[in-house]
């Protein structure tokens, strides 16, 4: 059937590349949905005989312009999706790692898996519709990384088909000392050398035990401290992190109405404590969301152990609730976008990661720089600007931001929205490092040189001139 | 402004705009048609200001003395003060403040370092922090900050006539400092600057800033402490070479910028200005408190130039005896209680101009890269690295200009500029229709003028007599200087005599030299080189300007563009025409470049006289302090033989100027020894630069020698 397809597709490519020849003055994009490695490898192969474009296509989730073609690329564009290479090709229990083919959505991966008892682990905020191959190339983080890693951690093996013809290691062994590690080049790559098309990554048994939990803090800083005690004592339960005052709010105003009196009244009783006998503001405390996960001895003993870090901050236990809930909150803000644009809103959500000591500094001078640069571009009404500390390391913190404002009365939202994300991401970049799964595409590409100086650069370059020198792989992101 | 723009180049494009851009240096296709020799700092970033040198709209004043006048003092001073804070704040304590700096790791990493050098424990040392930040440290207390209320009330509107301040500048710094850390930088001419701006901050209800000292005051019984809990925090005077002092002091600026603890106050040129000229500007506290903000920990910092100026200035006398030699009486508690007698005499109004707040962020975007500050730990003591360095400096200039720009002159000022150019006497007619006429000169070159309820003008100059009266007075319809006692003494002492009512009164003619400096230095430059080619005018006027640069305010590197500002002003009141490659005075235009360049003369003349002794006189190395006094005496035997009249030479700060500007000039090597600089004149250099000074020998510049 494969080779059905791909003939089928070689003879349209094969005419439009005639086309091309004969109009030099326009362009066209084909889309070819692709089945297996060896679809790859022929649409590869022909796109370098006729000197087309491709651009790897896996979810479709990115919010760095990295799937967008380059207005200034002449040549046919060839847009490789890989969604109907969804197959787990096998399963190895002795060794607990599984081979999948790079198409698959992390849904669907988790979902098989957990067929055989197993899962990743790996739950980038995007997991719901992006791809392995998008978390390979986009060098992705997932939410419980403290226990499971992150992309670069899980990954064993990564087939890789580039123009110059296909990238593996030749083992699947858990470390090699030989040279640097090829997987650094292919991983984080955007697209730009191959499309990946196998990996083989780690699995885990499916615990046992999950468990949710939530801490109230006095404020943002007593919090920050709290999760930095508790990355020194390298005791982060799967997730743990830290939402700020107004993201709390948001998450309690998308809070659906409770049943019964009875709730509603608990509820009140709980605010009661919190607010008025504890003395907490309302305007100003912040929440941290816990999720744990094992052996169901392990996990109560665990908790019980962040549980005494943060009463040492002052934090204050809340209750499982509020942990799930802001845990879903995540993946609900992708559906609020939107419903957003529908009443003037426009938001957007960017990370990034810093040491210890510049959290707080980096928070503050992030939201504030958002309001002013609205309250700049003419934007009416204060805009949400808000943050997360996302994941904790050992010598520093992911944060995640969050901003959305109401572009009522602007003649051009789009244009001041652009304005805004490229100075947002400036902040960011200027404001320590950029990292992060989403930091790059071309959006950003611009404060690459800055951020690993022209050395570093050029050691992109050279790889890129030596894998694909005519620039099939031409999505322009990175470099 | 189109015209100034268009003065070497008639199709550059320039954004107009009534407010300031910020150009990139070396742009403007006329540097590269014509010289640009020294801006050759390409990509560096100005933070020049294109002022809208037209008749600059500037805010209102309002006199606020004059609820002062109708109600009680008592219950001013009582009143229910909940000041406007920054909105990050969280309360604190001055001694919490002190303890947070104790423990900071930044002092803590010091005094580390410093314990294993010196071998001994680290408590002796962190002790020996704590005495140093006990002496400095402030203690704010409300009932203090009652007391000044109450008492500079009844001394203020003893003194003064009028105290006024632009209110729409107050309303832009109280929202300041709700927004962002705030830095308060006014200009330095008297003791009461900082009194009277604590005294009007508390009047608007804003937080009340605290103000870095020198530590002289200590010295003073009662009032040192008086000050201390008034907000005032005390500095040594040097601490270059102690690391423990410096890490203290500096840890406790920051911490309380960071904090937004309260606006902080200070002055750039680090002590009173004797001569009414803005001093040049001094760096340290200014890194200081840019630091937070490039190191990011705080979003933005607000930096608010402060003009205040004197109808007449309290200390004048004491400063021209201080310039003459006479020794500063030491700060001390009898010393006040002595000087109550000025009490009863009058001072007349006072103008402060709150300027707009400039926001550090704004200065540094797409100038400063911030990321070197990201790989070290944020506590170690690091030296601002070259571009940084550069950066302050820049940003201290340009606060110095935003000073001297809205500096406000009373008609006295333009009466003394007059004076001091038709002694010994005047017709009092005459000085009236000059001052008229430089009134509207003044106004054409953009000075401030404020002339009191549109009097008019022979009013105007008899006010200013009667406020003045101690240095000149009306006899027989001429105006003479008051150098009372000069018929009976011998020869010294009636040149002493004489060059204390001068420099007294050039004090005033001074405020007029920075809004002239760049005319008038061009009209000195065409008399010097009696040249007409726009080429040799400017290299004349690019030496002139490197040989001023420590006795005027010019923002580093521009010569040519401050040439053409100083062309498109003579050109705006028709003292000179333009062609592309000429500069000619018109006929009518002679009276103005004329009285420019005789403004200018004393500083043209007194120079020469100290460089002539430098040159002379001096064959081993030798201390400023050695040196004054012997320039001193030069001067005055060549006054008293009647070879000079220029008894401005005689002034200390001239003197010290002049010194700082051969070092610049490298005619003079300055060496560091264990009791100070000494200095080392390299004679052949010194004549070369007297040559050209007398324009026996034209000027060579590098950029002349290129064109």
């Amino acid at each position: 059937m494969s080779s059905l397809l791909v003939s089928e597709k070689e003879l349209l490519l094969i005419q439009t590349a005639v086309f091309i020849t004969k109009h030099k003055s326009c362009f066209l994009t084909v889309w070819t949905f692709l089945v297996c490695h060896e679809d790859v490898v022929k649409i590869v192969e022909l796109a370098c005989k006729h000197n087309l474009c491709i651009i790897p296509f896996g979810g479709g989730t990115s919010v760095s312009s990295a799937l967008e073609c380059p207005e200034e690329e002449k040549r046919t564009i060839v847009s490789l999706d890989t969604s109907q290479m969804n197959r787990i090709l096998w399963i190895d229990e002795k060794n607990l790692t599984a081979c999948v083919e790079a198409g698959i959505v992390g849904q669907d991966l988790e979902k098989q898996l957990a067929e055989s008892g197993f899962c990743t682990g790996h739950e980038p905020d995007s997991m719901e519709f992006s791809s392995l191959g998008g978390w390979v190339a986009t060098r992705a983080s997932g939410m419980k990384k403290n226990i499971y890693g992150n992309i670069e951690d899980l990954v064993i093996h990564i087939k890789m088909v580039t123009p110059r013809g296909i990238v593996e290691k030749n083992c699947q062994v858990p470390r090699m000392s030989t040279g640097p590690d090829i997987h650094h080049f292919i991983m984080g790559s955007e697209g730009t050398l191959g499309v990946v098309t196998e990996v083989t990554i780690k699995i885990r048994p499916v615990p046992e035990y999950q468990k949710y939990g939530s801490v109230v803090f006095p404020n943002f800083e007593r919090g920050v401290a709290c999760l930095r005690e508790v990355a020194k004592q390298r005791c982060a339960p799967a997730s743990i992190r830290l939402v700020d005052n107004a993201q709390f709010q948001f998450g309690h105003a998308l809070k659906p109405q409770v049943a019964s009196i009875f709730t509603s009244f608990l509820d009140g009783l709980k605010k009661f404590y919190i607010t008025k006998f504890k003395g907490f503001d309302p305007n100003i405390l912040c929440v941290a969301t816990l999720l744990f996960e094992g052996d169901r001895e392990k996990v109560l003993q665990h908790e019980k152990q962040v549980y005494d870090i943060a009463t040492k901050f002052g934090g204050l236990a809340a209750g499982e609730d509020n942990g799930q809930r802001g845990y879903m909150l995540t993946f609900v803000i992708a559906y609020i976008r939107d419903l957003g644009l529908d009443y003037y809103v426009i938001g957007e959500s960017f990370e990034t990661s810093v040491p210890w000591d510049r959290v707080l500094d980096l928070c503050r001078n992030v939201k504030e720089r958002i309001v002013r640069e609205c309250k700049e571009k003419g934007v009416q009404f204060a805009p949400l600007s808000t943050c997360r500390v996302t994941q904790t390391y050992d010598a520093g913190a992911c944060v995640y931001f969050y901003f959305a404002f109401n572009y009522r009365g602007i003649s051009d939202p789009i244009h001041v929205y652009e304005q805004i994300e490229v100075m947002y991401i400036r902040a960011i970049v200027e404001g320590e490092k950029l990292m992060s799964p989403n930091i790059l595409g071309k959006l950003r590409k611009r404060w690459m040189k800055e951020s690993i100086s022209d050395v570093g650069l050029g050691m992109l370059r050279s790889v890129k001139e030596y894998v694909d020198p005519n620039n099939i792989f031409g999505n322009k992101n990175l470099l | 402004m189109a015209s100034l723009t268009s003065f070497f180049a008639p199709a550059a494009p320039t954004p107009a705009s009534d407010k300031e851009i910020w150009v990139r240096g070396a742009e403007p296709p006329s540097l590269l048609a014509f010289g640009g020799g020294d801006q050759g700092r390409e990509g560096k970033q100005l933070l020049v200001s294109q002022k809208e040198l037209t008749s600059k709209k500037r805010d209102e004043f309002e006199d606020i003395l004059e609820e002062r006048r109708l109600s009680s003092d008592l219950r001013y001073a009582m009143k229910c003060y909940t000041p406007v804070i920054y909105k990050g704040l969280s309360p604190c304590k001055p001694n919490a403040i002190k303890s947070a700096v104790l423990q900071s790791e930044q002092v803590q990493y010091v005094i580390k370092q410093l314990a294993k050098e010196m071998g001994e424990s680290p408590d002796i040392i962190q002790e020996e922090a704590t005495e140093i930040l006990d002496e400095m440290g402030h203690s704010m207390q409300l009932g203090a900050v009652r007391f000044f209320a109450f008492t500079l009330s009844k001394i203020f509107k003893q003194l003064f006539q009028r105290v006024c301040v632009n209110e729409e500048g107050m309303q832009r710094l109280q929202h300041a400092i709700q927004e962002h850390p705030v830095v308060l930088l006014p200009s330095h001419r008297s003791y009461v600057d900082f009194l009277m701006l604590s005294y009007l901050l508390y009047t608007y209800d804003l937080a009340l800033p605290v103000i870095a000292a020198g530590i002289d005051f200590l010295g003073m019984k009662i009032v040192g402490e008086l000050l201390r809990r008034a907000g005032a925090f005390f500095m040594r005077r040097s601490f270059g070479g102690n690391r423990l002092y410096w890490a203290v002091f500096s840890e406790y600026v920051k911490t309380m910028l960071r904090s937004g603890y309260a606006p902080i106050e200070f002055f750039l040129e680090g002590t009173r200005s004797r001569t009414a000229k803005t001093l040049t500007p001094k760096f340290g506290l200014l890194s200081i408190v840019m630091e937070p903000f490039l190191k990011r920990e705080v979003f933005d910092t607000y930096l608010v130039p402060i003009s205040i100026s004197y109808e007449r200035i309290l200390e004048e006398s004491l400063y021209a005896y201080e310039l003459l030699g006479v020794p500063k009486p030491k700060e001390s508690t009898s010393g006040l209680l002595k000087a109550r007698r000025i009490l009863s005499d009058n001072f007349g109004t006072i103008h402060i101009y709150v300027g707009q707040p400039v926001s550090l962020r704004t200065l540094a975007s797409g100038r400063i890269n911030r990321c070197p500050y990201n790989l070290v730990p944020r506590h170690l003591p690091q030296k601002p690295s070259e571009d940084i360095q550069e950066f302050v400096s820049d940003v201290a200039y340009k606060m110095e200009l935003l000073q001297i720009e809205n500096m406000v002159l009373s008609p006295w000022v333009l009466v003394a500029a007059v004076l001091l150019q038709n002694l010994p006497a005047m017709d009092f007619e005459l000085l009236i229709e000059k001052t008229l006429w430089l009134k509207g000169l003044t106004q054409t070159f953009g000075g401030f003028i404020e002339w009191p309820d549109n009097l008019c003008a022979r009013k105007a100059v008899l006010s200013g007599l009667t406020l003045h009266a101690n240095i000149a007075r009306l006899v027989d319809g001429h105006v003479v200087l008051n150098d009372k006692g000069v018929e009976d003494g011998a020869v010294g002492e009636i040149v002493f005599k004489h060059a204390l009512a001068i420099l007294m009164c050039a004090t005033y003619r001074n405020q007029l030299l920075n809004v002239f400096v760049r005319p008038s230095l061009v009209a000195v430059a065409l008399q010097m080189t009696r040249s007409f080619r726009k080429e040799e005018v400017y290299s004349c006027f690019s030496f002139l300007r490197d040989v001023f640069s420590d006795e005027f305010i010019f923002f580093p590197g521009i010569s040519l563009k401050d040439f053409e500002e100083g062309c498109f002003l003579l050109t705006k009141c028709d003292a000179i025409q333009t062609s592309q490659q000429e500069i000619y005075p018109t006929d009518k235009g002679s009276v103005i470049v004329s009285f420019l360049s005789a403004m200018f003369k004393p500083f043209v003349e007194g120079y020469q006289l100290i460089f002539r002794y430098l040159s002379r006189e001096t064959k081993e190395a030798f201390t400023e302090k050695q040196l004054i006094p012997g320039v001193r005496n030069f001067v005055f035997q060549l006054l008293e033989k009647g070879n000079t009249q220029c008894y401005e030479a005689l002034s200390s700060d001239m003197q010290k100027n002049a010194l700082a500007a051969l070092v610049q000039l490298g005619a003079v090597k300055k060496k560091k020894m264990s009791n100070g600089f000494t200095y080392n004149v390299n004679q052949e250099a010194v004549n070369k630069i007297l040559d050209m000074f007398d324009a026996r020998i034209p000027v060579q510049k590098p950029v002349a020698a290129r064109l």
